[in-house]
């Protein structure tokens, strides 16, 4: 690992300024993806602002909907009534992640940036790589490419976005808050990821030394029926092949008045299957309806050599994760 | 007790036959990470100077050269003051920023019972308690860890007497190699009280996966529960069964069912 220098602020202005003002900085969030890439030589900053301290990680009812500070555990999220009652589908797409001591561990600001899991990106042994090293060439798409998506893609990077609960924030249509030099802003999350096209190195809209200092859940998204599904090859601690988060309102006649799909593990970044969202509207809820959706949501998928299942896998799961969110409660 | 160590700018770099055994191991994996091993030896009588050990790591010094220059200004180097509780004892410690939770444990303070599985946070054998909240050291700063209290295996036994959990790895013979066990004790401690605050799980109900979000806390887990909670610390021996077993039992002791 590289050696660095550490600091740790105790209010988000002295973070803001520390980060601009050290050379190579990073902020630290859990660590649990951050120290790890540290170890394996792909992050290599020269100094650390531990921002896991500084007063955001309150939880907390806001204009209807819910105030999430971005230092908040992804434990704590996961567990907090408010999220259980009214938003489920975040409770349980976080309790199917990674392990409970790294949700201890984790916050929901380092979560949103937690990087891919392709291996060629992992490990610098691979000398191809345009998100580590842009211009140097993509080596999972002529490799071994089972985990890697199938939607979203570019020719010089076909990596997944390997997380659960950013899934369900794009689902939930969460609003990302975000405070730099430049003073606050927010982002829909579906905006504050970026396509890898040809900057595979760029995966957010964050400007430099920015910090997330919360996420929203709209009041819009809350009470509805929601469901949560990950397909993995092991039944824990084990990232997703694919992942399905579906939020589902329920109208009159039994009729879908609107439906929210995004989906994880198949796509750079946490995908929002737009079209099968608008072709559901006004339709029976239920299986017949959810196929013709989950069709439209893979119809434009380009699979490699090894994940041509996928296309299947999602197209079933959406379909699973559909009907049993009409099973579940409001 | 373990002497506080100080980690010591390479101008000052210690000879031992620890840091000759290091040498070795980073010629052998060029990892530049297992240099902050070197730079926290204490004890010397015979400190080597920073020309001697890049000419003395020879095979390695192209790579001991570009980390001295990495090094912002040598400041990383330098210990930076921190204080950590660890089974009930204040340590007041200089640690280098790239020293890990799991690393200080074993390394500096000789508490060994927490193992180093993977190093990267696949595993649970490094599983300890901060403030009471299970963790992996193996991904934790120790300098992010100032001034909480770390409980490791080495202090769940109250003296002769062995934690309820300790007793029932044992009695239900939860396991075989024994190196994911000290992981698994520390991490069953944590969630058994998670579970008794509250904290949700996943279980199958009806044949779906759903939130376990029982309102009692007082009922007795199920082997699903206790399945889904504890998989974050693997055992490459298989002896899940009774390792349920034994958390099942201690469940079922401490809610009296």
């Amino acid at each position: 690992m590289r050696p660095f220098t550490y600091s740790r602020p105790v209010d988000l202005a002295e973070a803001i300024h520390t980060g601009q003002r050290q050379p190579q900085s990073k902020y630290l969030g859990g660590g649990t993806n951050l120290v790890d890439l540290m170890k394996m030589g792909v992050e290599r900053p020269a100094h650390l602002v531990d921002i896991t301290r500084l007063p955001m990680a309150q939880i907390e009812e806001r204009a209807g909907g819910l105030h999430i500070g971005a230092m908040a555990r992804n434990s704590e999220v996961a567990a907090h009534a408010a999220v259980r009652r009214r938003y489920p589908v975040l409770s349980h797409s976080i309790l199917s992640g990674a392990s409970p001591q790294i949700r201890n561990m984790a916050t929901i600001g380092g979560n949103l940036l937690q990087r891919t899991r392709c291996y060629y990106f992992y490990d610098p042994g691979y000398t191809e790589c345009n998100k580590r090293t842009p211009g140097s060439g993509c080596a999972a798409i002529l490799g071994y490419n089972r985990i890697h998506a199938i939607l979203g893609v570019s020719e010089h990077c076909i990596t997944a976005y390997p997380g659960d609960m950013a899934v369900a924030l794009a689902a939930l249509e969460a609003e990302v808050m975000l405070r730099g030099p430049q003073g606050e802003r927010s982002l829909p999350i579906d905006r504050f990821y970026r396509l890898p096209a040809d900057t595979p190195n760029v995966e957010n809209e964050m400007q430099r030394h920015e910090i997330i200092t919360a996420v929203a859940l709209p009041a819009a998204s809350a009470d509805k029926r929601s469901y949560y599904i990950k397909v993995r090859d092991r039944n824990s601690y084990a990232f997703a092949l694919v992942s399905v988060a579906a939020v589902l309102d329920i109208g009159a006649g039994n009729r879908v008045r609107q439906a929210r799909i995004a989906l994880g593990g198949i796509a750079p970044k946490p995908w929002r299957a737009l079209e099968a969202e608008e072709a559901l509207a006004n339709q029976p809820a239920e299986e017949h309806s959810f196929r013709n959706a989950a069709q439209l949501a893979v119809r434009d998928a380009r699979p490699h050599r090894d994940n041509a299942f996928k296309i299947k896998l999602a197209h079933n799961a959406i379909v699973r994760a559909l009907m049993a969110a009409t099973n579940e409660p409001v | 007790m373990a002497k506080p160590l100080v980690a010591r700018p390479l101008d000052r770099l210690p000879n031992h036959t620890y840091l000759r055994r290091q040498r070795q191991y980073v010629l052998i994996n060029t990892v530049a990470g297992q240099v902050h091993s070197i730079l926290a030896m204490q004890s010397s009588d015979n400190d080597l100077t920073r020309r001697t050990f890049v000419g003395v790591t020879v095979g390695a010094a192209t790579l001991a050269a570009s980390i001295v220059e990495a090094a912002p200004a040598g400041a990383a180097l330098q210990g930076v003051a921190c204080s950590l509780t660890i089974n009930g004892q204040q340590h007041k410690l200089l640690l280098e920023p790239r020293v890990t939770l799991l690393d200080l444990l074993r390394e500096r303070l000789h508490l060994t019972g927490s193992k180093k599985g993977c190093d990267h946070g696949q595993c649970g054998a490094c599983t300890v308690l901060a403030d009471g909240v299970r963790i992996i050291s193996c991904l934790a700063l120790a300098i992010t860890q100032e001034g909480k209290h770390i409980t490791t295996i080495e202090g769940l036994a109250a003296g002769e007497q062995l934690h309820p959990l300790q007793a029932a790895f044992i009695e239900h013979d939860g396991f075989q190699c024994g190196f994911c066990t000290s992981g698994q004790i520390c991490s069953a401690v944590a969630m058994l009280k998670e579970a008794q605050a509250g904290m949700p799980g996943l279980a199958t109900v009806a044949g779906r996966l759903r939130l376990a979000t029982s309102p009692d806390t007082h009922a007795a887990l199920s082997d699903d529960e206790i399945r889904d909670r504890m998989s974050g610390n693997l055992c490459r021996c298989g002896a899940y069964p009774n390792i349920v077993a034994a958390v099942r039992s201690v469940d079922q002791l401490q809610k009296k069912v």
